[in-house]
């Protein structure tokens, strides 16, 4: 097995696309590295994606916050404006395995691993992420839902790789948050998890608003019906109950040891209620800032 | 095919090892540079018997190729104590028998000092939650809270 470790992005993908299909982008390593261990890929190409610039920066621009592939999760944890801009997607990043874990996996590694249970995906979903990913034919930008398409499998094409994300200004009064049911508190998989991000106007409704589930279906899901429950109202008790109602719904989940599909179908909709109370008062709390 | 020549800095000593791309910093460790200390408990990242601090991150050493390892800056648990002189969270843990089998206990070690180094007064609960990572099959969890609870007061001189 050879190893590269580029310092461009171009010289990644030249890399990517020479091995086809028999190379493997390694940035944190703690999905890749555990794959190899059990045998479940036996790559001929690393090509290790830590020593390009482009993919280790946090950035505020006037149009948002642009983060890299290669940026870990507690790189990020310890970014305080960051974490403060987007606590919701915090919710799901500080949920990525433990905290060793997350001194070298990366969001970019939870979105394209492409688990339906990975908890950083429904809460950059919710923020309404954006994804560069670069290829042979160049750079394109997709919103972070189109990126996994079930189990393993993303829409990404040989030589491509996830450069960087980028979240957009929040609109003033907005909140995000991402829940997860696990047995336990810690180092264990989501059963369900729901992120939601909303936004209010001066008067308090709700104009604005994303749902995104995972650990439901094959892939996280964006799920249109269920914003719509809360947008043009005051995200009060009737307005929650259409949402779990709507969240419910939307769940195609198998049956597997960590929950059955009925279960699954019920917390979804308890999940929803909880985190989109969290959201809407992280909301009013910025508002007042 | 060639092996990799690569030089780190571990507990301080500038160190030159070769490996293959498939051996991780932890077979590494153990294997080419018979620092056993470090141990292996799962090799897949789900126990953290194999914490070391790599430029001052904690991170499971079996999710680190050794090829991955040039140029960084890596503490494993031979480096904490003073020569014959213990870590205060060494003694801590010997004083509140916060061990039974102790293949858990260097990464426990290593955790809680990297733990104690970013928050010197941590809680009940941030000390639960900071070790997280490092499962224990034996002690049940309470003297080795005990323990760094009691190491960071001392630490903190208090
Ligand atoms: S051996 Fe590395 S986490 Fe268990
Ligand atoms: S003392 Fe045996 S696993 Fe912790």
């Amino acid at each position: 097995m050879r190893y590269e470790a580029p310092t461009s992005v171009e010289a990644a993908i030249e890399l990517l696309a020479s091995g086809k299909g028999n190379a493997r982008a390694l940035a944190g390593g703690t999905d890749v590295l555990v794959q190899m261990q059990l045998d479940v890929i036996e790559p001929e190409l690393l090509v290790d994606i830590k020593n390009i610039a482009e993919l280790r920066q946090i950035e505020k621009l006037d149009d948002g916050y642009h983060f890299g592939a290669a940026v870990t999760g507690v790189e990020l944890m310890d970014h305080e404006d960051f974490c403060s801009t987007w606590p919701g997607v915090m919710d799901g990043v500080k949920l990525i395995g433990s905290l060793q874990v997350r001194g070298r996996a990366t969001v970019a590694g939870n979105v394209c691993n492409a688990s339906p249970a990975a908890d950083s995906v429904p809460a950059l979903i919710a923020a309404g992420a954006i994804a560069t990913i670069a290829g042979p034919n160049g750079r394109r930008d997709i919103p972070v839902e189109d990126i996994g398409i079930g189990p393993g499998n993303t829409s990404l094409v040989t030589g491509e790789i996830l450069v960087s994300f980028f979240l957009a200004k929040a609109r003033p009064n907005s909140g995000g948050a991402y829940l997860r049911f696990t047995p336990r508190t810690e180092m264990d998989i989501a059963v369900v998890g729901v992120g939601i991000d909303l936004t209010l106007d001066d008067d308090g409704i709700c104009t604005h608003a994303r749902v995104a589930l995972g650990a439901v279906a094959e892939k996280a899901l964006l799920v249109e019906e269920a914003a719509a429950t809360l947008i043009g109202t005051r995200v009060d008790e009737p307005a929650l109950d259409n949402l779990a109602a709507a969240a419910s719904a939307a769940c195609r989940p198998i049956d597997d040891k960590r929950g059955t599909k009925e279960y699954r179908i019920e917390v979804a909709g308890v999940l929803a209620r909880r985190a989109a109370t969290t959201a809407l008062n992280r909301a009013k709390s910025a508002g007042k800032k | 095919m060639s092996k990799h020549h690569i030089t780190t800095t571990i507990n301080g000593d500038e160190v030159d090892f070769l490996c293959e791309t498939s051996q991780t910093l932890l077979d590494v460790l153990r294997d080419e540079l018979r620092l056993t200390g470090t141990k292996e408990g799962c090799a897949t990242g789900d126990c953290g018997a194999c914490s070391v601090t790599l430029d001052g991150v904690l991170v499971c050493s079996c999710l680190v190729l050794g090829v991955e390892a040039g140029g960084k800056k890596i503490e494993t648990i031979e480096g904490m104590a003073d020569g014959d002189k213990l870590h205060p969270l060494q003694r801590k843990f010997v004083e509140h028998v916060a061990l039974q089998c102790g293949i858990c206990t260097p990464g426990l070690l290593v955790a809680a000092r990297s733990l104690l180094a970013k928050n010197p007064d941590p809680t009940e609960e941030e000390v639960r939650f900071g070790l997280a990572g490092n499962l224990c099959r034996c002690t049940g969890y309470q003297n080795v809270v005990e323990a760094v609870l009691d190491a960071a007061a001392e630490m903190r001189g208090a």
